[in-house]
């Protein structure tokens, strides 16, 4: 195998030997982006500033075009931010330098972070590297696809209702949404601060455990990170689930979940069952309402943490021709009708509308209110589960352009991913087959706040006793 | 008198002087370079959050107390949305539904009366930035220094009932906020702002009429001035028939008139809603009764100790508590020298002229309380007169000197020796024969126009008493 292919453990293990050297690993991962991302348009721009390659942990890696990283143009795929180059590096971005890491580059997401496919960039889209002609999941598209194209040994994206989790699903990678407060948030450009949190997608569960151990920890400059103590989460890798409870929540296999899916997920389930897991059917009766909630409390907050791009201090500024109002507003208002593309300005204006005075109550209180009984459903069920179990898409990748237009169908994308943002707990996504077509399907575990563990334990139990995630696409 | 009653709330800002800023590590600081004293995190770049300043919390809840108000242990933060170029994040953070305080009331005195104002709430938040409008390039400039200074606003009940009140009001709570050290509170660097709500009501109604609200005032005279301008615009616009609109005016002090900013249709929905990226929290309340323990003496208590435990009268006492420097200069000085009426005198007379000729507060006077009693007991004990011991202030101000240095170098201790003093009595009696028939015939008080030509005589040094003295007994060898 070439060393882009590898993995990083695989690739650390060479490097420790003597066998290969960071900078060679390094210029491999760009060779391989110089071939194929013409094709798989995973990436932004390239990084600037050659990395250090002194460091321990020399693991090439690709930044979701919304982590704050200095000196490099960060836009979340957005006009509005087009020239703004970030003076300061995000906690993640600290950490991953601290580690040894190589960053590649910016890869591409989804117009800041609103979107299940990677189309709503201002970039175009990023492609999948199992089937161009479909798209890689979103928001952190680029981020999977890199990553499953061999463009990028692991990546960082972020997830507010999936963003890590279906894009791995629909790329046949492992991605992992932490636990709400255990990574820092702070570099992230916020979406829906009180959902989003930042995490790894990388080639296998190994990975997933060892760029936790990097992205893991209290920051005091986030007040939502919780000042934990970090496991060794490789320490999880333990092949062996027997006598884990795992959950099947009943309202998970509905209708409008494509029947390969299914199949792969109840699969999956045997074969744990199979490895001793004991599986139990349980209940999450509130889940039907979760993609209302959070259409309402992600946009509430996404209205307000978008009103900093006004034109006034950094990005885009515009000003139309002749006077309409004052100089002022007019600047506000071409300002952000150009920098915003269309899912954007949908959601800002669902959101101001969630928030407005006589509104309030009834969507925004609502929403959190219901957003209390999913957490209390799925609190009820880790009484007496280790995991919980469902697919993590209703459907594998779609065509570019078949959903775009279709907001609501799209938004149904996310439908088992969301609960877990909703309550702040740990999610992962592993692959778990393919589809007759050709295109991964994925297996999602949601776990108990801070018992990451868990998760990586299953999955690596999982993945021991499959082959799912050795497969590469063809490009 | 009047067919209306005038009904007035205030909201104060208030900026605490915390060291750094509310949300970030910037220092907290007025008359930096514009946009020198910021950070990623107040210019509200993208990603960064805000963590709270615990002391600007603590300084809240020592503002609470003082206004006697209830202290909200659960401490949450909102964000109040509107757009304006000095407000970086496109929102402000608040505090919406649980104000830090909340029920509080200050006692003022208004004319003689004694009257309880009603605090409604005094909430933390953050100061926004500064325009500075470049007239000569027709543009507007940004500066956020002060982007994220702590404030606190203090918003009053609908309880004063005229603009004097107000003016009483503000002044009793500017003293008690410079009691408490929360902040300088100087109008002229913006760190206290007042905004003011007026109606006007027919006396005995209980409902209120329609307010407007007055922005834009420098100084708590032009508070008291444009709400006498603004309540009897009101009652012509009344008793013309028409009808008072609810909306926003700024005060121009220049014209000294009101001018309107907005009207209640272009009022902002501030979409009010809890801050995410600040989990709410609850403080201990040991940490609330820590502040109180900590809290100063505040000035109406400091008033009435003043006048029972050491026999001033209320004027001398209020001049005292009226600055804080001033009552603790006083009680050290007490320390050195138990006289507390005389120590008053000095304070309240000399020194308080010294200050506002030199405008100076106490503290910035080279004068120690020591130095200050030593010149005291001086005039007390005659060495030199009332008249040349306030010189003698004056030279020690100058020169950084002591009372006894001063007078030494300059020659102004009193003459009080028998026969240097005899050699002008026996001047001033040659001189004035008439005067010195006047008290041989029984006119004793006379002699006090003597004692006056011989002081003259003297260059103001003689001891009057002894003048007194010897006069009369060489005159009627009593």
């Amino acid at each position: 195998m070439s060393l882009h292919q590898l993995t990083a453990h695989a690739l650390l293990d060479l490097i420790k030997s003597g066998k290969t050297s960071p900078k060679e690993a390094y210029a491999d991962v760009l060779m391989r982006v110089l071939a194929v991302d013409p094709k798989v348009k995973a990436y932004v721009h390239m990084a600037h500033c050659e990395p250090d390659f002194s460091g321990a942990m020399p693991i090439p890696i690709a930044i979701k075009d919304n982590l704050c990283t200095k000196q490099e143009e960060i836009t979340c795929a957005s006009r509005i931010l087009k020239g703004f180059i970030s003076p300061y590096d995000a906690g993640v971005i600290e950490r991953v330098k601290n580690s040894g890491g190589t960053i590649l580059g910016i890869v591409n997401m989804d117009e800041f972070a609103f979107g299940s496919s990677c189309e709503t960039s201002c970039y175009g889209p990023t492609y999948n590297p199992w089937n161009l002609e479909c798209v890689p999941g979103g928001s952190s598209g680029g981020s999977a696809a890199s990553v499953a194209a061999d463009e990028a040994t692991w990546a960082l994206g972020s997830d507010t209702g999936g963003s890590i989790r279906q894009p791995a699903s629909f790329c046949g990678i492992v991605g992992l949404k932490p636990t709400y407060g255990r990574v820092s948030r702070y570099g992230l450009i916020a979406f829906a601060s009180s959902l989003d949190q930042i995490g790894p997608l990388t080639k296998d569960v190994r990975d997933c455990a060892l760029l936790m151990n990097i992205i893991s920890g209290y920051d005091q400059r986030d007040s939502t990170s919780v000042n934990e103590a970090v496991p060794d989460y490789t320490k999880a890798l333990v092949n062996d689930v027997r006598g884990l409870k795992i959950g099947i929540p009943k309202e998970a296999f509905v209708e409008g979940l494509n029947g390969e899916v299914r199949q792969a997920v109840e699969d999956s389930l045997n074969l744990l069952k199979k490895l001793g897991a004991v599986i139990k059917e349980v209940s999450l009766p509130h889940t039907p309402y979760a993609v209302a909630t959070y259409y309402i409390v992600a946009t509430a907050e996404a209205s307000s943490n978008l009103a900093r791009f006004d034109g006034v201090r950094f990005g885009l500024r515009a000003q139309p021709a002749s006077v309409r109002k004052n100089a002022l507003v007019d600047m506000y208002e071409e300002t952000r009708s150009k920098g915003f593309g269309d899912e954007a300005k949908r959601r800002i204006m669902l959101g101001t509308y969630a928030l407005s005075s006589g509104y309030y109550d009834a969507y925004y209180l609502r929403g959190q209110k219901a957003r209390t009984l999913i957490k209390n459903d799925l609190d009820e069920v880790f009484k007496d589960c280790d995991v919980i179990m469902t697919p993590t898409s209703p459907t594998v990748s779609f065509k570019v352009g078949e959903k775009i237009s279709d907001p609501l169908s799209m938004y149904l994308s996310d439908i088992y991913t969301i609960p877990a943002n909703l309550a702040g707990i740990p999610a992962i996504s592993i692959p778990c087959g393919f589809s007759k077509s050709g295109l991964p399907i994925g297996l999602q575990l949601m776990g108990k706040a801070f018992d990451e563990e868990m998760l990586l334990r299953v999955s690596y139990t999982y993945e021991q006793n499959t082959e799912w995630h050795l497969k590469k696409p063809n490009l | 008198m009047s067919q209306f009653e005038t009904v007035i709330g205030l909201e104060v800002h208030l900026q605490l002087n915390t060291k750094t800023k509310i949300f970030c590590s910037c220092a907290n600081q007025y008359g930096c370079p514009p946009n020198t004293n910021v950070c990623p995190v107040c210019l509200g770049l993208p990603g960064t959050l805000p963590v709270l300043n615990h002391q600007a919390l603590l300084s809240g809840i020592k503002v609470g107390l003082a206004l006697n108000a209830e202290i909200n242990s659960f401490i949450k933060f909102d964000r109040k949305n509107y757009y304006y170029p000095d407000l970086p994040k496109g929102y402000q953070i608040s505090q919406f539904d649980f104000p830090v305080a909340k029920k509080g009331f200050l006692n003022i005195k208004s004319g003689n009366q004694e009257k309880r104002i009603g605090i409604t709430r005094a909430h933390l938040e953050e100061d926004a930035g500064k325009l500075v409008h470049d007239n000569s390039s027709n543009c507007s400039l940004a500066d956020f220094n002060r982007t994220g200074t702590p404030l606190i606003e203090i918003v009053t009940e609908p309880d004063l009932r005229s603009p004097q009140e107000a003016y009483d009001y503000l002044n009793t709570l500017k003293l008690t906020l410079q009691y408490l050290g929360v902040s300088d509170c100087d109008m002229e660097k913006g760190s206290l702002r007042c905004d003011a709500n007026v109606s006007i009501r027919p006396v005995g109604d209980t409902k209120l009429g329609t307010k407007t609200e007055l922005k834009n005032m420098n100084s708590f005279r032009a508070v008291k001035t444009a709400l006498e301008y603004e309540v009897r615009r009101h009652e012509q616009v009344i008793l013309a028939g028409g009808k008072i609109v609810q909306e926003t005016l700024l005060w121009n002090d220049e014209k000294a008139i009101t001018i309107t900013m907005r009207s209640k249709e272009q009022a902002h929905d501030y979409r009010y809603f809890p801050d995410p990226d600040l989990v709410p929290f609850t403080i201990d309340y040991k940490v609330i009764d820590g502040v109180r323990a900590e809290l100063p003496e505040l000035p109406q208590v400091k008033f009435i100790r003043f006048v029972s435990q050491y026999g001033l009268t209320d004027y001398d006492a209020n001049i005292l508590v009226a600055d804080p420097g001033m009552a603790d200069y006083f009680e050290t000085s007490l320390k050195e020298y138990p006289h507390a009426k005389k120590i008053a005198n000095w304070l309240g007379g000399p020194v308080l002229m010294e200050l506002n000729n030199r405008k100076k507060s106490i503290g910035e006077l080279k004068l120690s309380p020591k130095d200050l009693v030593v010149l005291i007991a001086r005039v007390e004990d005659g060495v030199v007169s009332n008249l040349v011991g306030k010189e003698v202030l004056t030279a020690m101000l100058d020169e950084g000197k002591g009372a006894d240095e001063i007078i030494k170098e300059k020659g102004l201790a009193q003459v009080s020796d028998d026969s240097s003093l005899m050699l002008i009595i026996d001047e001033v009696i040659a001189q004035n024969p008439a005067v010195v028939e006047q008290i041989k015939s029984g006119k004793p008080n006379a002699a006090g126009f003597l004692v006056g030509q011989a002081m003259k005589k003297s260059g103001g040094r003689a001891n009057p008493k002894k003048l007194n003295e010897l006069i009369t007994r060489r005159i009627t060898g009593a």
